[in-house]
This record gives C-alpha cells, structure tokens and sequence, in this order.
C-alpha cells in the first residue's frame, strides 16, 4: 500500500569503551543483563530491524529504558549507532559527511522535543522560525511562514509571547509548528505529548492528527502510552530492552499480542476503540438492513446495533457485503484476555 | 638524629645561586625585551591617557548627566539614578572628583579588556574538557597569588605606570568572567541544544543562538563579579603609579591620616555600589522574558 520512506536494518547501539566488540557477543546471545554483568557495557539497541512506510504515521513504544528515545535519535545522527544502517529514500544516513547530514537534518527531518526544548529568549514566531534562520531564510519569508504556522497550531495572537508566559500544551504547540515549518517530509516526535496533562494530550492528538490527514508527513512517534499510540498510530512497533518485540497495526497487536510483555501492555486499553468490525466479521451476510463500512470501530457499532434492535449486520467495502458481524462476537471481541474464566463472575 | 633535626635543605650557596640565576635571567630578558612588550602596550597606553583626559576635561554636570542616563539605561530605576547622582555630587563636593574620573578610567578599561579575553577564553574551555583542566589551575593561581608577588615581574618588565597597573588589575579581576563563562555554557539545556542541534545548526550557529544566550545570566553574574574585583585592586595598583582613588588611600595608610583614608575609602565603595547595582539590574532585565504569567 505504502512505500518504505525510512528502512531500519541490523541497528546495535553498546555503550561503553569497547562497543564495537560486544556487537558479535550480543549476536550470539549475550542479553542487556548479561552484557551488563559480564562486560560492563550496556545494550541499548539489540538487532532492530523496522521499516517505516511513507506518509503514515509510525510509533515506536516501549517502558523507559526500552531504547525508544535512543532509537529515534538514531535516525537523525544525534546519536551514533554501534552497527547497522539507516536508510532515507535509500539513502544512507550513516554515511553522511557533516555537511550532508546538516542539509539533511535542516530540509528533510525536524524533530519535536518531549521538554519542548524552545528558545526561551525568543518570542514565539521567532522561535517557529528557528528551523528557517538556520536554512538563511530570510527575515520577510521567515515570518511569513511561520505566522502560517502559528496560525495552524491555534497560537494567533500569541507570537510575541515568550516560552516561559505560555502552559505546556501552548509550548508544545510551538515545538510542533517549529517542526512543521521546515516543511521536513520525516517527523521525529519524541514522546512529544508525554509532559502534558491527558486532557491536553488528546487535544494535541487531534491537532496532530487533523494536520496529518492533510499533510501526509511520515511521522515517527515515540510514546510510553499504548492509548496514544494505538489512537495515533498506523504502524505500532514495541520495543523491549532496545530489540523490537512485535510490530504491527494496532488491531494486530491487540488481538495477536507476541507474548506476555505485550499482552500485559494491551490488558487496560479500550479494545473496543481500536478494535473496526472487519476484526471480528464471519463470512456470512446478514438481513437486518444494518450496514457497517469495514473500518468502524466496535465502539460506534455496537450501540448503533442496539438502537437498531438488530443483533447482526453486514460489513461492506466499495459497496459490496464482505461478511457479517454480530453482537455476540463483538462482545467476545472486547472482553479481556484473561476474563475467560468463570472466577471472575459470580453468580448469585 | 640529625636528620630529623634539621630540614635537608639545599644549602645556602646553591639556594643564593638558584635565586640569583633566575633574577638575572629575568632581568636580562626584560633589559632585551622590555622595550619591545612596551612598545607593544603602547597603544593601549595611549587610549588610557586619553580616556582619562577625556573624563577630566568634560564639565563636571555633563559627567554626572552621563553617569545618571547610563544609570537609567542600565537599570531603569529612579532610586538607582537618585543614588547615583548624589554619590557623585557627594564625592565632588568632599573634593575627590578628579581621583574618582581616574579610577572610573581605569576600571572601565580594565572591565572591557577582562571581558574581551575573557568570555573567548571561557568558550573556549566550555568546549573541551582538556583546556577546563588546563586552565583552571591558571586561573587559581590568579586569583590566590599575593598581588604583590605578580608586581614584581610586571615593574621590572614594563616600569612604573598605567599600562602594568591595568595588567596587574586584570589578572586579579580576569578569572571571574572566564569561570562563570564556562560555566554558563556548560550548564545551558541539554534538550534545547540537542534541538539546535537537530535542526541542522553549525557551531556559530549554536554558540550565537543558543549557548551564549541561554549562559547570559551566568556571563553577567562573572562581568559584575569582575568589576568588584577590578575595584578592590584599585588601592594596590596605585603601588605602581595608577591615579586614582588609591593614591590617596596609600598616603593616608603611611601618614595615618584617618578622614583622608575613610573619604576615599568610601569612595571606592559608593562606586563599587553604583557598579554593582546597575549591572545586577541590567542582568536581571535581560532575563525578562523567563517570567512566567499567561497572556501578558
């Protein structure tokens, strides 16, 4: 569907003097404990392999030390990797003099911060223009640009403000219009929401996505929270002490967990919200004259269905009925994993 | 026991020798050099000489104006102004104003100078842990070396005069600005400059955008620092033939000429005060912008 825009392959990243010696112990099994223990040396990134598709909007998750933040900083060279290759459009990162990879991280990546990482002497559109004074734009376009910005973020009226007289979600606003003003085709966004209270964490996810449906940017999203990411994101990877667990949509991952790390990750979340009706379809069709488009989630269907009075329903695509889901199954679908057995309900 | 009685020392002949061989070496290379470094200096010495004229020769309403708008400029506070006025009129009228333009010239001098080789400096030890190590022991033994012991080289190379009481006072008043320069970089937002960084900024870039901004309240925390100490030389750089505020001080100390001693003295603090206030205050403006307050 989607062309790979930013290819992972065979990426260490060891700290410690001797990094570069423990790449073949690690390949031959070495774990983060072992390594630890035995060598002195920390694995931070353990063999990851991703392939990031253009235009869509990609999260990488893991628990802190998972090596999240020390992946995506691979990806613009703020961190060297141990081993391995970093391919853009087919291109290796790695293999950038300093000047490429300065052009590269002014025109082709921009990043957003999870502390905002703002220029607290500069006024707000200065600070969205920063991108653009390092690339010598001049002063006119500079503003120009970044009050289109300011403006798409929701900050009119605020660009002579400084950092500090803004909240956090304002701040973060201004990293994120920073980030889109270079008009960088890759969008780094390192647990960008995380500092913000939930409320705001869902604004800004919506901003983010409204802006998306539009742009079509390939975004890499770094995130603890598995309702942020499986709200945002199209592609999921899960990392675990820096080696990728399980990668996949959301669905996927919510009804095929890995193993017991996973599984204990997606235990909480509203399956319902992530779960669509093509999930749990049966190839059938149904009579009740409901009908769902295949991307639906659960939690709009199902009271559609009972204010309909109907326990069944087609599921279509391009107008056609590709099967039938019912109530039944649906419900089945978005009970926990483990609240199959009957402890868990008593009868009376 | 005698070695636990007496010390084994080197012996007083090769002591005298050892002593002598580094006093005629010294003196040979200034006799060879000494009109070179002068000549060197000379320019700065002519820019003293014509500063100082400069502020004695203006009237003295016109100084006080100049003091009281720089004041303002500084400090945008009218008690600030009001005090510095008066200081100023008070030191006039107590018969000191002619000392006090001549301190003023050399602190002045001396405070631009310190920071000129003084915030280079201080970048540069705040980009590699090698020159820190290096220099800091430098800078130690500047600021605890009896200034007394760097006279004596400074005099037999350049003589008595303006040009090494500047030098003596910036090696007392040099090592603030320097620390708090490196410092004030050192300690600048890890994630900020990382986002410098991954915008794609070169390294003037960085230091012009973000390190020096960002370490500003440092650096002015090491400027003021400076002129404080930049001011306590004051008394013994008139050792070496410095006008000023010093001179008379020195007099009083020797003659035991107590009013003479406290006027000046106090003098020297009522500057040290102006000084000390409209810098500070200046600093605290230039931080602003880090207030917090929605919708101001």
């Amino acid at each position: 569907m989607s062309d790979v825009k930013v290819s992972i392959k065979n990426l260490y990243k060891i700290f410690g003097p001797n990094d570069e010696a423990m790449v073949s112990k690690v390949e031959n099994g070495a774990t983060k404990t072992s390594l630890q223990a035995e060598h002195k040396h920390v694995l931070g990134l353990n063999n990851v392999n991703i392939d990031i598709p253009a235009r869509r909007i990609q999260v990488i998750m893991g628990l802190s030390g998972s090596g999240k933040s020390t992946l995506i900083r691979h990806l613009n060279r703020l961190v060297e990797p141990t081993s391995g290759e970093i391919l853009v459009d087919g291109e290796n990162v790695l293999a950038m003099s300093a000047e490429e990879l300065r052009n590269f991280r002014r025109n082709r990546m921009s990043m957003v911060f999870q502390k905002f990482a703002l220029l607290p002497h500069r006024s707000v559109i200065d600070n969205v223009g920063y991108g653009l004074k390092i690339k010598g734009v001049n002063k006119a376009e500079m503003n120009e640009r970044s009050q289109k910005w300011i403006d798409r973020v929701g900050l009119s009226g605020f660009e002579n403000n400084y950092p500090a007289q803004l909240s956090g979600g304002m701040q973060q606003r201004v990293g994120l219009a920073r980030a889109l003003a270079t008009d960088a085709e890759i969008l780094l966004m390192d647990e960008a929401f995380s500092a913000l209270d939930p409320l705001i964490r869902n604004d800004m996810q919506d901003i983010l996505l409204d802006l998306q449906e539009e742009l079509h940017k390939t975004i890499i999203f770094i995130t603890h929270d598995l309702d942020e990411a499986l709200n945002i994101g199209d592609n999921i990877v899960i990392l675990r002490d820096g080696a990728v667990i399980q990668q996949g949509s959301p669905q996927e991952i919510v009804l095929d967990p890995a193993d017991d790390y996973v599984r204990d990750f997606i235990k909480d979340i509203n399956r319902a919200r992530v779960l669509d009706v093509s999930a749990v379809m049966e190839a059938s069709s149904s009579d009740s004259g409901l009908e769902f488009a295949s991307t639906v989630i659960l939690e709009d269907a199902m009271p559609a269905m009972v204010k309909a009075d109907v326990t069944h329903a087609n599921v279509m695509r391009d107008g056609e009925v590709i099967g039938k889901v019912t109530l039944a199954a649906m419900i089945g679908a978005i009970a926990r994993p483990e609240s199959n057995g009957e402890e868990q309900v008593t009868y009376r | 026991m005698e070695l636990f009685d007496d010390f084994p020392s080197m012996g007083r002949t090769d002591l005298r020798d050892l002593k002598k061989g580094i006093d005629f070496a010294f003196r040979d290379f200034s006799r060879d050099n000494g009109e070179a470094i002068e000549g060197f200096f000379d320019p700065l010495m002519y820019f003293m000489v014509w500063f100082e004229k400069l502020l004695m020769a203006t009237p003295w309403p016109i100084m006080i104006l100049i003091f009281a708008v720089l004041a303002w400029l500084g400090a945008r506070s009218i008690a600030i102004v009001i005090g510095t006025i008066v200081s100023f009129l008070a030191i006039g009228y107590f018969g000191m104003w002619e000392d006090t333009m001549a301190t003023v010239a050399i602190i002045s001098v001396a405070t631009f100078l310190c920071i000129g080789l003084g915030i280079p400096l201080g970048i540069l030890m705040s980009r590699s842990n090698r020159v820190q190590a290096g220099v800091t022991p430098v800078l130690d033994i500047m600021q605890t070396i009896p200034s007394f012991v760097y006279l004596i080289p400074v005099v037999m190379l350049l003589g008595i005069g303006k040009v090494p009481g500047l030098i003596a006072v910036c090696i007392y008043a040099l090592p603030p600005i320097v620390r708090l320069t490196n410092l004030g970089i050192r300690l600048v937002d890890k994630e900020v400059l990382e986002a410098a960084e991954a915008f794609g900024s070169n390294y003037r870039q960085k230091l012009f955008d973000v390190q020096i901004p960002l370490a500003l309240p440092n650096i002015f925390a090491g400027v003021n620092q400076t002129i404080m100490m930049a001011l306590a030389m004051v008394v013994i750089a008139s050792m070496i033939g410095v006008k000023g505020l010093g001179v008379p001080v020195l007099r009083a100390v020797s003659n035991q000429y107590l009013a003479l001693g406290m006027m000046n003295g106090l003098a020297i603090v009522a500057l040290a005060v102006i000084f000390d206030r409209v810098s500070q205050a200046y600093g605290k403006r230039l931080q602003k912008h880090r207030q917090g307050g929605h919708g101001v």
